[in-house]
Formats: C-alpha cells, structure tokens, sequence
C-alpha cells in the first residue's frame, strides 16, 4: 500500500455513493478495534476489520478489491454485532466482494471465488444445492482435486451426500432471479 | 401448534438426520410442521456474499410461498434462518424496491431452538424424557448465525445465549460453561481453506475439553458438519468430540434409545450417547 496515494482525496465517489445508498456508514467509525480484535479469521488477513472500514471510508476500493481479507471473511458477523456504531461491516464485506467479481479483479484468495460459483451454479440448476454436483464442479475449477478424497468418501458411505440433485419445480423462477430480470439489472 | 416448515438444503443431504430428528421431536411435542411448498435453496452464504439481489430475492421467494399458510416459519438452520429474517426484514422496510405492491404478512421466522426454549414446549420436553441423560456433560455450540448479526435475527441473548442449555438441562444432561459457544467454525470457508477451519475446529473442540465436555450440541446444520469432519485431520492423542444436534438428543431422550441408524451418521464416533444407552437405565437393550 502507498502512503502517499491513500487520501480520501484519491477516493472513488461512486463507491462511496453506493454504501451511502445500502445504509453502510463507514464514516461512523472512530477505529475502536472492537470488529478486528473479535474477528475470527484475523490472523489470516492481509488487511484488518477496522483497516478495511478506514479504507471503505477513504473511499480506496481498489486497495480493497485486491485483498485477501474479503474472500477470508467468512461473514459470521461478529465485527457488524459488537461495532458500537453499527455499522454494517459485513454488508461491507459483501459489497466489496460483489465489485471485485463485477470489475473482474483477479481474486486474491481464488479459491473462494471459485466455491461460491460452484455452489450457486448448483442452485441456479437445480434450485437447492446438490452437494455432489457443487463440490465436484468446484474441485474441477480449482484444480484441488485431492484434498478431502477421503472425507468426500466417509460421507458418501454415511449416506450423507446424496447421489442425484433435488430439484424444483419452479426452476424458471429461481433462473430468473440469476439473470437479474426486471428493473434490478441496472443495480 | 401448526407451522409452516422451511428445511433448507442441508437437511436433504449432509443433515439429513437432522430432518428426521426435527420432525420426530416436534410430532412427539404436538407441532404440526407444513413444509414450504416447492422451497428453494436460500443462498446461505454464497449468494448474499457475492450478490445483493440474488442473496435477497431467493429467500424471499421462499417467504411469498409461505404467505398463502400465513404461520409461523419453523427454520432448523441457523443459516438460512438469518437469510430469511434478512429478506422479510428488506421487504417489511420497502417492498417496493423488490416488486411488490405491499408486504405485511403477520408470520414470525423462527429458529428451532427458539422455538424448544419456550416455558411451555421445555415443561412439555421435561414429561417426555423417558430416559433422562443424567450425567452427561455437553458444551453447547452455537455458532454465529442464529444469533448474529441481532439487527437482523433478533435473538434477545447473542453474546450469552441460553436456549441450547435450557433444552440440555431438559433432557437431564447438563451444560457446561465454557469460552466458545458462540465463536465461528469457518464453514462457509471449510471446502476452500480447509487450513483455517482445521484452525477453528480444532480451538473449539480444545475449548470444549477443558471445560470437560464429552460431546457438543447444536443447532446448526453447517457447524455440526464442519466441526466433526474437521476434527479427521486431528494427530492422534489429540481429542475427538462427536457433535449432536439439539433435536437429536431429544428424539434419544424421548424414545429412551439411541438407535444404531443414527450413531452410525457420525464422522466422530457418537461413543459417548452409545455408551450412555448401553449402561444405564431398562430401555438399553434395544439401543444395542
């Protein structure tokens, strides 16, 4: 990170404009450190809770979009809970998450990315999340074909993955919430 | 008591137990569950971590279903029950923005445990236990999402919740006090970053040990998976605690068995209720 290009006199405005719109007041914060010291995942992050809402606030997405921070959240919303001031962080995260993958900023953490697609392919399919069609579409996408062979096995055996999808009736509805139909598609 | 029944994804596969234990604990109570007609997977968490629109349209498909019913929404995953508190909270705030004319159905969202807490259904429990699990002691694992964020679940207690060890206490068993009821897993980062939820599992169960628990309880489908098939990589020597679901607990307690079919759902073996059945009590016979 340059020191001498995080200003908020740098700051993307339409950034700020939208968290203004969804109701996240990032300029709330007067950096307690309430949401970084109970933060689960902290040790893995490459920026901290209460940096990411200074940042958020100085209006510095691109810093934010390319960090490993917003895909290791892993939005149990303990920071959001225990902030004095309310602010949303982890509707925060998920913003910043949701530009990254509309900018196509390539993915820190690409990993998680890759998860999340498969999983909603699932559910954009079948309307409920087939748990063999997501965790083999998403082994196939990351390349990570062995890691829990022998977990994925043990559970099979336990009747805990089951065999074929179960799928909707009304699977045009839930595609239609996919495609963004309506007036939403400009949001 | 009738009431509509969202079951989510998790219940048709990995949970699928949990399913059945929801169902047999709330037929035994009296609770007449409705399941939703034709539901769709709420997005739990993907959808809204990627995708404001798709993460709020899916539950509230779910919502406009249950609206013909009008009861009561009976919810036994902690992550899709705070998806769908979420989306009937934005649509209550401005229904227009997601289409619709008006939104004001007079129905609650409920999360089991919630619901099992209540004076009444606990007396109820309490008469029910045909074998009562005296002696054993449970950390009662919560999780995030059933209570956080409170804005959106509105769970009165999120940092000292007592629903899970009023149902323990219950059944007879008893709950210890312990530092990480409420801490989080990392499921929703456990097939990409097994690393870290190796990380978290392994703090909880340790947590869990020295309180001196045998085993875990809980109300949510993902932490129930993600804690115990986390707990495989762990060296020998170090400790294994199976985890329960609350209703799993109940359905033995009530029945005054253990059956075979459900010990053997368990990644961690569930030796601690085995045992328990087997020991103690007239109706052991039938549990072996």
């Amino acid at each position: 990170m340059n020191p001498e290009y995080v200003s908020p006199e740098n700051g993307n405005e339409k950034f700020l404009q939208k968290l203004d719109t969804m109701g996240i007041d990032v300029h709330a914060c007067f950096q307690c450190g309430r949401c970084s010291s109970g933060c689960p995942v902290a040790e893995y992050f490459d920026l901290q809770v209460m940096e990411v809402v200074r940042l958020a606030s100085y209006g510095m997405e691109d810093i934010l979009l390319a960090s490993k921070t917003i895909w290791l959240c892993a939005a149990c919303e303990t920071c959001a809970t225990r902030c004095p001031n309310e602010i949303e962080i982890a509707g925060l995260m998920d913003v910043l998450r949701s530009l990254a993958l509309k900018k196509g900023v390539v993915p820190a953490e690409p990993r998680v990315p890759l998860f999340h697609r498969s999983f909603l392919d699932s559910v954009r399919h079948w309307g409920r999340t087939y748990e063999i069609g997501m965790i083999a579409g998403y082994k196939i996408r990351s390349g990570d074909l062995l890691s829990d062979m022998k977990l994925g096995m043990d559970m099979f055996i336990k009747g805990k993955l089951k065999l074929l999808p179960q799928a909707i009736k009304a699977k045009d509805e839930v595609r239609q919430i996919f495609s963004g139909k309506g007036k939403e598609y400009e949001r | 008591m009738k009431l509509s029944y969202y079951p989510g994804c998790s219940l048709e596969g990995t949970a699928l137990d949990y399913d059945h234990s929801v169902r047999a604990v709330c037929l035994e109570l009296g609770i007449n569950l409705v399941e939703i007609p034709d539901w769709n997977c709420c997005g739990a968490s993907s959808a809204h971590m990627t995708d404001h629109e798709v993460g709020m349209r899916l539950p509230m498909r779910n919502l406009l279903l249950a609206m013909d019913a009008g009861l009561d929404i009976l919810v036994p995953c902690a992550a899709c029950f705070q998806r769908l508190r979420a989306a009937d909270k934005a649509l209550r705030a401005d229904p227009g923005y997601w289409d619709l004319r008006k939104y004001t159905p007079d129905f609650q969202i409920i999360h089991i445990s919630t619901l099992l807490a209540r004076p009444e259904i606990l007396e109820a429990i309490r008469q029910r236990v045909q074998q009562p699990l005296t002696g054993l002691s449970l950390a009662c694992y919560y999780g995030c999402l059933s209570l956080r964020n409170p804005r959106i679940t509105g769970a009165p207690n999120w940092e000292m919740p007592e629903n899970l060890e009023k149902i323990v206490s219950a059944t007879g068993a008893t709950p210890v006090a312990w530092s990480h009821r409420t801490e989080c897993c990392s499921g929703s980062l456990t097939l990409a970053r097994p690393d870290i939820a190796h990380k978290l599992v392994g703090d909880i169960i340790e947590a869990a040990k020295k309180a001196g628990a045998g085993a875990l309880v809980t109300d949510c489908p993902m932490c129930q998976a993600n804690v115990e098939s986390r707990q495989m990589e762990r060296i020998p020597g170090e400790p294994l605690l199976p985890v329960f679901f609350a209703t799993e607990l109940l359905a033995a307690a009530f029945r005054g068995e253990y059956p075979v079919k459900q010990q053997k759902v368990h990644l961690v073996a569930p030796a601690i209720l085995t045992d328990f059945f087997a020991q103690s009590g007239p109706a052991r016979e039938e549990a072996v």
